[in-house]
């Protein structure tokens, strides 16, 4: 079972926000594939985007800035940030690992797998490792019942994992040392 | 092998792009249809083609569009279903990741005949690769003018966009999914009305699945009747099932609806039988659709062997039978215990709801508690009985069919596998182990006194 | 005008009006059929779009309508179901059906804290009255309660999200009263919550009828807090002349203390206008209102306990001794 952890809801020693050029330039694209006075339809692909602009979680401050964007209430960027699962309302470690523990998963041992990377990580399902390189988290079925068990680290799904598997990718992702996002192309 | 429509070249080098699409037949539906035919041309074939909704639901798709509202002046939509989230399923991952083009032709030509100028994919989060792939082939379709403005010089305009969610469950639900397109929270909406009265931005919408809008292709190619020659009964065409669970094969098959159960599940055409042990039980459409017995799976209680198709599998109704749901199948081997699946079921329902109603906001938690205390050893016989009372108050009074889907597996679960929830209570210590039955499996109509 | 029948008593209502409206008409034109009106915890008359969320008004439809007279197949939201000519509806004659309502009063109050002995709440609480007429005596629930701490939402409410059954209404209150809403519902599935998210006041004019439409204990007037129990005030009607509202509200007193200003309530439990915050928590002088007499209050509230305990009082006195069997007998088939 993974710890909730509750979200940070106020702006005290967390960074100020500004979207990049290039991110607002990528907002103003996607608010205008919506008709006209439709512009909340581009919020939650914008709150990717905040998310990837901001280590990988959403802070009051990186939401406040999407409301500005979109002229929103804040609240409504509030409701809906908090209702997907996908969006980290706390900071997360460079590397997010979502891993599959739905049932389809679990017949092919993905408790097994959970139970590994929790002793080799040293955190529980929801937490983050104390040098901040990796956040676990247990999430529910990813589409990806026939090559399990496996988990998703930004764009990329690793599939058919094994101890073995699992251990060389955190070694890898260790090496390389650089966040990945949802986002990343 | 029976025919494949949708697969038939999903190993063909540089199908992904345009160019090989193209070389391989592709984009021959639009022509026919923007060139020769009347919208409602295109609608009466796809009725004739008796085709289903292949998201779950089963419901006939040529009917659905017919309830399209036309109101004069107000646009329509065309919304695809790409948020692929029922456990066990991955076949439009599959489709979409591997051959895009054929979703953006059926779309197109879908949205010719419901005249809707534009149309969204609103795909999961989760598959954000996939959507680059998806816009990828959009650019490449816009540039090469199957999108855009006068489409082949008939006048007919077209756009498509795709849309990321953000991991809810919930967006699979057509209505939840407007909501979450319109930049809100996944809160199903409370009907009637009908998306296709008003659906996305309060516009006359129709919502189908990716597979659906994909079969679209086939049917206009080669007429609906053609299509609705394969199969058997009201389950005409084919159907892509996604295997995954104790088999050797786990894959996503392309299968004439019909195919014989038996086959489908140990034949290595398909899923190649079992993992070095013995078959257990079966999840054949999806986690909401009831669990059933290996034996039941083959076999109807009346003895008949089961098909894959609508009718087959759902018979014997919730007593003996199942549904063919999303076709996301998986099997159960005899190291599997029941109990423990129907726990993690259910996390998964809780985990989802959206919370907006309170049979399901607060059931599915309270079943979860109690599932979580038989697998552990820790339950009481009645603890059964309060499992059955409680998905029986979730079931049917729900606004959407989440609550449904939470209840059937635990219903079923119980229904065919009671004697595994009373063996965790008469015996707590033996099920402390997590992988209690892979050493020891479980016998059923054993005599407990003697375990 | 469209035929409905509700447990066998017919009515004829204005096109669209919904199952539950015209089982209130009922309950309106002869009080002996009141029986027949569901139990609403989320809809609300003057909010649009509210209604649907809390399930326990749901009934069966045996009949669609004359035209198409199909049964529905599964329990429909009576607040949200526009009636059909010649439908026939199924309430308080269906066990089943009741079976389902006290399964859905089991689940709101699987996480409801039961502080009623310390609830502002307590004798106008509308899931009080509904487990009451509608639930079960004991709950099956074991496992512990989600909780929330209370919190401040601005000088004059309180929110108390351990009691809250996210019937919706107060956020359409903002939505629709007030302009920039600054609370909503924040998560979701059970532990969803009302909130602000940031820390944050509640603060326009019209923000105190979140109070009024709330059915719970879960937004409470500060200026009252712990002042008294509702049902030891003593409610009057007055008017005032207001600029924002329609000045119409009534007060709840204590001698000639205003201890608190409310909306009036209809039969329902609604609110016939909508008062503005000045009215409700600045007005606090009985100078300041023209009373226009007593409240009448509904005989089954609580709050017309000191008439109630009259009545009872020369019932016992009138009464042959007391039969102590049949007592407990009594006591046995209300605890069920």
């Amino acid at each position: 079972m993974s710890a909730r952890t509750r979200p940070i809801t106020t702006t005290e020693g967390t960074r100020p926000f500004a979207f990049s050029e290039a991110a607002l330039a990528e907002c103003r694209a996607l608010m205008a594939r919506y008709p006209e006075g439709r512009s909340k339809s581009a919020l939650i692909p914008i709150l990717h985007i905040a998310q990837a602009e901001n280590d990988g979680w959403l802070s009051v401050n990186a939401m406040d800035a999407v409301a500005g964007v979109l002229g929103l209430q804040r609240i409504e960027v509030y409701e809906v940030a908090s209702f997907y699962s996908m969006f980290n309302l706390h900071p997360v470690g460079t590397y997010v690992l979502d891993v599959c523990r739905t049932t389809p998963c679990m017949l092919r041992g993905s408790d097994d797998v959970i139970a590994h990377l929790e002793r080799k990580l040293g955190v529980h399902c929801g937490g983050t490792t104390a040098d901040g390189m990796f956040t676990l988290k247990g999430v529910e079925c990813l589409g990806s019942c026939g090559t399990a068990p496996m988990l998703q680290c930004g764009a990329h799904y690793h599939e058919d994992l094994t101890i073995e598997r699992a251990d060389a990718l955190i070694d890898e992702l260790r090496a390389r040392n650089s966040r990945t996002n949802y986002t990343d192309r | 092998m029976g025919r494949q429509l949708l697969f038939e070249h999903i190993n063909t080098p540089g199908i992904r792009g345009l160019e090989g699409y193209r070389a391989n037949g592709g984009y021959r539906s639009v022509e026919k249809a923007l060139r020769t035919m009347s919208p409602e041309a295109v609608v009466e074939e796809v009725k004739a083609s008796g085709l289903r909704g292949r998201g779950g639901a089963g419901f006939p798709t040529g009917m659905k569009w017919s309830f399209l509202a036309k109101p004069p002046g107000v646009p329509r939509y065309l919304v695809v279903n790409a948020d692929e989230s029922e456990p066990g399923t991955f076949k439009d991952r599959y489709l979409m990741e591997r051959i895009p083009h054929i979703l953006i032709e059926g779309m197109i030509t879908s949205s010719f005949a419901l005249g809707a100028n534009t149309s969204y994919i609103y795909i999961r989060g989760e598959y954000f690769y996939v959507a680059r792939i998806l816009e990828q082939a959009i650019a490449e379709a816009r540039a090469a003018g199957w999108l855009g403005r006068n489409i082949l010089g008939s006048g007919f305009d077209h756009e498509i966009h795709v849309q990321v969610g953000a991991g809810a469950y919930i967006c699979g639900e057509e209505t939840a999914l407007l909501e979450s397109l319109e930049g809100k929270r996944g809160n199903p909406r409370i009907k009637p009305p009908f998306p296709a009265v008003k659906g996305l931005y309060g516009c006359p919408t129709v919502v189908n699945n990716v597979e659906t809008i994909a079969a679209v292709v086939p049917i206009v190619n080669d007429g609906g009747a053609e299509y609705a020659k394969i199969g058997v009964g009201r389950s005409t065409g084919t159907k892509l099932i996604s295997a995954g669970g104790n088999i050797k094969r786990p894959g996503v098959y392309e299968i004439e609806l019909g195919l014989s159960c038996d086959e489908f599940i140990n034949s290595d055409e398909y899923c190649g039988g079992v993992d070095g042990r013995a078959f257990k039980a079966v999840v054949p459409g999806g986690s909401s659709v009831p669990i059933v017995p290996y034996e039941l799976f083959l076999r109807t209680a009346a003895g008949e062997p089961r098909l894959m198709s609508y009718e087959s599998l759902a018979d014997g109704g919730f007593v003996s039978g199942t549904m063919l749901g999303s076709g996301g199948f998986y099997a159960y081997n005899d190291a599997q215990c029941i109990v423990r699946s129907t726990w993690n079921h259910t996390r998964f329902y809780h985990h989802e709801s959206c919370g907006q109603c309170s049979p399901c906001r607060e059931g599915t938690g309270w079943m979860e508690k109690v599932l979580e205390r038989l697998e552990h050893g820790e339950g009481r016989t009645e603890d059964i009985d309060l499992l059955w009372d409680i998905q029986r108050k979730i079931e049917g009074n729900t606004i959407c069919p989440l609550g449904d889907a939470a209840a059937w597996p635990v219903a079923s679960a119980i229904r065919h596998f009671r004697e595994e929830f009373e063996y965790h209570v008469r015996f707590p210590q033996k099920v402390k182990d997590p992988k209690h039955f892979a050493k020891e499996p479980f016998v059923r109509n054993a005599n407990f006194a003697t375990a | 005008m469209p035929k409905v029948t509700i447990d066998g008593i017919p009515i004829e209502v204005p096109e669209g009006t919904t199952i539950l409206q015209a089982a209130r008409m009922i309950g309106e034109r002869d009080k002996a059929h009141r029986h027949v009106v569901p139990p609403a915890m989320c809809y609300y008359t003057k909010l649009e779009t509210s209604g649907g969320y809390c399930r326990t008004c749901i009934v069966k439809v045996t009949k669609g309508s004359d035209k198409d007279p199909r049964p529905m197949p599964k329990p429909v939201a009576s607040c949200r179901t526009a009636v059909m000519d010649g439908m026939e509806v199924a309430n308080t004659t269906d066990p089943e059906l009741l079976e389902a309502r006290k399964g859905v009063v089991e689940f709101l109050l699987i996480n409801h804290p039961l502080d009623c002995p310390v609830c502002d709440q307590a004798g106008e609480c509308h899931l009080q009255d509904l487990s009451y007429e509608n639930g079960k005596a004991a709950s099956r629930y074991e496992f512990e309660r989600r909780t929330f701490e209370p919190v401040d939402i601005g000088d004059s409410i309180k929110l108390h999200m351990n009691r809250c059954i996210l019937c919706y209404r107060c956020v359409k209150v903002a939505d629709q009263l007030t302009d920039g809403r600054v609370h909503g519902v924040i998560n979701r599935g059970d532990v969803s919550e009302i909130s602000t998210y940031i820390s944050q006041a509640v603060e326009n004019d019209m923000s105190g009828n979140m109070i009024d439409v709330c059915p719970v204990g879960a937004l409470t007037d500060r200026t009252f807090r712990f002042s008294s129990r509702v049902w030891f005030t003593n409610p009057v009607d007055a008017h005032r002349e207001c600029g924002t509202c329609a000045g119409k509200a009534v007060l709840w007193l204590k001698g000639n203390e205003v201890l608190r200003v409310t909306g009036r309530k209809d039969q329902w439990g609604e609110v016939e206008d909508f008062i503005c915050n000045t009215c409700r928590f600045d007005k606090k002088d009985l100078n300041a209102w023209k009373v226009e007499g007593p409240r009448k209050i509904d005989r089954h509230s609580v709050i017309g306990q000191g008439h109630y305990m009259l009545q009872r009082k020369q019932q016992l006195l009138n009464a042959p001794a007391p039969n102590v069997p049949e007592i407990a007998k009594r006591k046995e088939l209300k605890d069920r």
